[in-house]
């Protein structure tokens, strides 16, 4: 046991003496910084030091870019090799019928997703809140999606829907309906509903709205936690007094929980309508990479100008393009849910 | 009464069944022979368990490697997020300068910059100080989080102000106090941030995607892609190599998660 001790003495010393001269090294500056601050300049010297690596990498990979993204989309050619073209780029993009299919792609899914999310997460949440014994673990469980990798996840979600070998397709084929080809499907799911009343190439197909499915269930979890949080911190006397003054359980939700719950609600749609613009993970791991023009949103297709066909400028357009809608839709729902919220 | 609680307790573990569906059908099918995997069933436990697949799927692929390259980069941009945010947040919260609440406020605001709009310059910057496939484009865009710095800076300013007099009085300066006393108090918000920069960097699909070529710097999600378009026929191994991959984060995730609730709940993001 001594022998242990000593051993684990000689190997721990080197850390003892690092941790040592560390603290001096920090003690010693401290005294320069002290004595730069008698001389008059304040925390100034202290802020450098403490603010110099975030801003410099924040300046170098956030805020650079976003200038450079914009001088790069009035050129054109291949990696960025092509003369100044003016407004070429948007007016190309605009006109282009891939740009608009794929915009169409992804204002399906946001008007899919993000609803059908934060209300989903709601129920949830507030069923969660009910209940008090496991509602620790049951909200682990539900927000295990969420910190998993959606690439391997996608790869489970392909095998599920798989048109053969996937399970989805036996419990359709249990209850009766006809086996479906869903991911590789690319017409309409209003087509497919109304057995072909609806012509194939309205609303989003069905390969979309399993895209849409699979980034429900990935992305509920985090709105779950955060609606917990905001339940939690709702005053107990409202609702008892509400109660006492004899209202039912629905009212009590509809005038009184969720008006309080309203700027969780506002917060949780205004992330996540950005969160959705710029879906890619999921849309590129449920595809590979896409081809089929039903699945292909924007990002996806900013990603295969740039990267593969090599359209430096053009893909800078189409992205400011999309970063002026997400701007746009931020600032309108702003002003339309904003209004609507109430701040205790 | 009770009957409702019964059935809202069915409704909350029949959801929890569907968000956990496709984790059980995944581990089962890593232990199942091909065949039987490829065989719709419900069954999720396989017949005889295959424990060599898991030693296939390290042979079919260099998943080792791409272990060791995921583990690098999140491990790396986790630190330094850690460090540069604590920086940063202390000067915000306890340091008076001028120009304070500008520089505040265009950190927040790089917040609202999109990555669509960042990752075509960032590319060309990257591939013009000749960092394209290497381990430093993966790491150095992502030392820094504007959201991190602002979690760290709510931390700061819960700290009563007492504690730093009292530390003043006993010899400190904001360096040794940041180190000493600042850094055990905010661990709570520490773990939070630390927790997000990993998962965020280990899971990430689309930089690593434009900046690595070759095996010798990929990480595992883009082996997961590049192993599905080899091998996607060889169901068991696929889902296997997924299980595995899935795991760190869940470890940590359990590991991490008290933390993580406290955060949530303490900075309240009620809007």
């Amino acid at each position: 046991m001594t022998q242990f001790k000593k051993r684990l003495q000689i190997f721990l010393f080197p850390f003892v003496l690092l941790a040592v001269a560390g603290d001096r090294c920090l003690g010693m500056l401290d005294d320069g910084l002290d004595a730069l601050r008698r001389h008059g300049l304040g925390d100034w010297p202290a802020a450098l030091l403490l603010l110099l690596p975030a801003v410099i990498l924040l300046s170098l990979f956030s805020l650079y870019p976003m200038g450079a993204s914009l001088q790069m989309s009035f050129f054109g050619g291949r990696h960025g090799e092509g003369d100044f073209v003016g407004l070429a780029n948007y007016t190309e993009a605009l006109n282009n019928p891939d740009f608009r299919r794929s915009f169409l792609v992804t204002l399906y899914y946001v008007l899919g997703v993000v609803p059908l999310t934060v209300s989903l997460s709601f129920i949830i949440a507030f069923g969660l809140f009910k209940i008090t014994r496991g509602r620790g673990l049951l909200r682990s469980l539900y927000f295990l999606p969420y910190v998993t990798s959606a690439v391997a996840a996608a790869m489970v979600w392909r095998s599920l829907f798989h048109p053969q070998q996937g399970v989805v397709n036996l419990l359709f084929s249990y209850l009766g309906f006809s086996p479906q080809n869903w991911l590789l499907e690319p017409r309409g799911i209003l087509h497919l509903l109304s057995h072909g009343w609806i012509p194939a190439d309205l609303g989003p197909s069905l390969g979309l709205c399993c895209i849409m499915l699979f980034d429900i269930w990935h992305g509920s979890g985090f709105m779950i936690a955060v609606f917990l949080a905001g339940l939690s911190v709702i005053p107990r006397e409202l609702e008892e007094a509400a109660r006492m003054d004899g209202a039912g359980e629905w009212r009590l939700m509809w005038h009184v929980t969720l008006p309080l719950l309203s700027p969780t609600i506002f917060f949780l749609s205004i992330v996540g309508v950005i969160k959705a613009f710029q879906a890619f993970n999921s849309f590129y791991a449920l595809t590979h990479a896409g081809g089929l023009p039903d699945t292909q949103n924007l990002i996806l297709y900013v990603y295969a100008q740039f990267y593969q066909y090599g359209y430096w400028g053009y893909g800078a357009a189409v992205a400011t393009l999309l970063v002026l809608v997400i701007v746009a839709l931020t600032l309108l729902q702003w002003r339309v849910l904003g209004r609507k919220v109430f701040y205790s | 009464m009770k009957f409702n609680r019964l059935l809202l307790y069915l409704f909350l573990c029949c959801g929890a069944f569907l968000a956990l569906y496709p984790f059980l059908w995944m581990l089962g099918a890593s232990f199942k022979t091909l065949n039987e995997a490829s065989t719709p069933s419900l069954n999720l436990l396989p017949k005889v368990w295959q424990w060599s697949n898991v030693t296939e799927t390290f042979r079919a692929a260099p998943f080792g490697l791409y272990f060791f390259n995921s583990f690098l980069v999140a491990g790396s941009v986790c630190l330094s997020v850690c460090a540069t945010s604590l920086m940063a947040g202390y000067a915000f919260a306890r340091l008076q300068f001028k120009g304070r609440q500008l520089l505040f406020f265009i950190i927040l605001g790089s917040m609202m910059v999109p990555f669509e709009l960042t990752f075509i310059p960032n590319f060309v910057l990257i591939s013009r100080l000749g960092w394209y496939n290497s381990y430093a484009a993966l790491i150095v865009p992502w030392c820094v989080s504007a959201f991190s710095i602002f979690l760290m800076r709510q931390a700061f300013l819960a700290l009563p102000r007492d504690f730093y007099d009292a530390a003043v009085l006993d010899g400190c300066g904001h360096l040794r106090f940041l180190v000493r006393i600042g850094i055990p108090l905010v661990m709570p918000s520490l773990v939070t941030v630390a927790l997000f920069a990993f998962l965020g960097s280990y899971n990430a699909l689309l930089w690593p995607l434009i900046v690595t070529a070759d095996d010798s710097c990929r990480v595992v999600q883009i082996g997961l892609v590049a192993f599905y378009s080899d091998a996607g026929a060889r169901l068991n191994l696929l889902m296997c190599a997924s299980s595995i991959i899935i795991l760190p984060t869940v470890l940590i995730y359990f590991v991490a998660q008290r933390y993580f609730v406290q955060t949530t709940m303490g900075t309240g993001i009620k809007g």
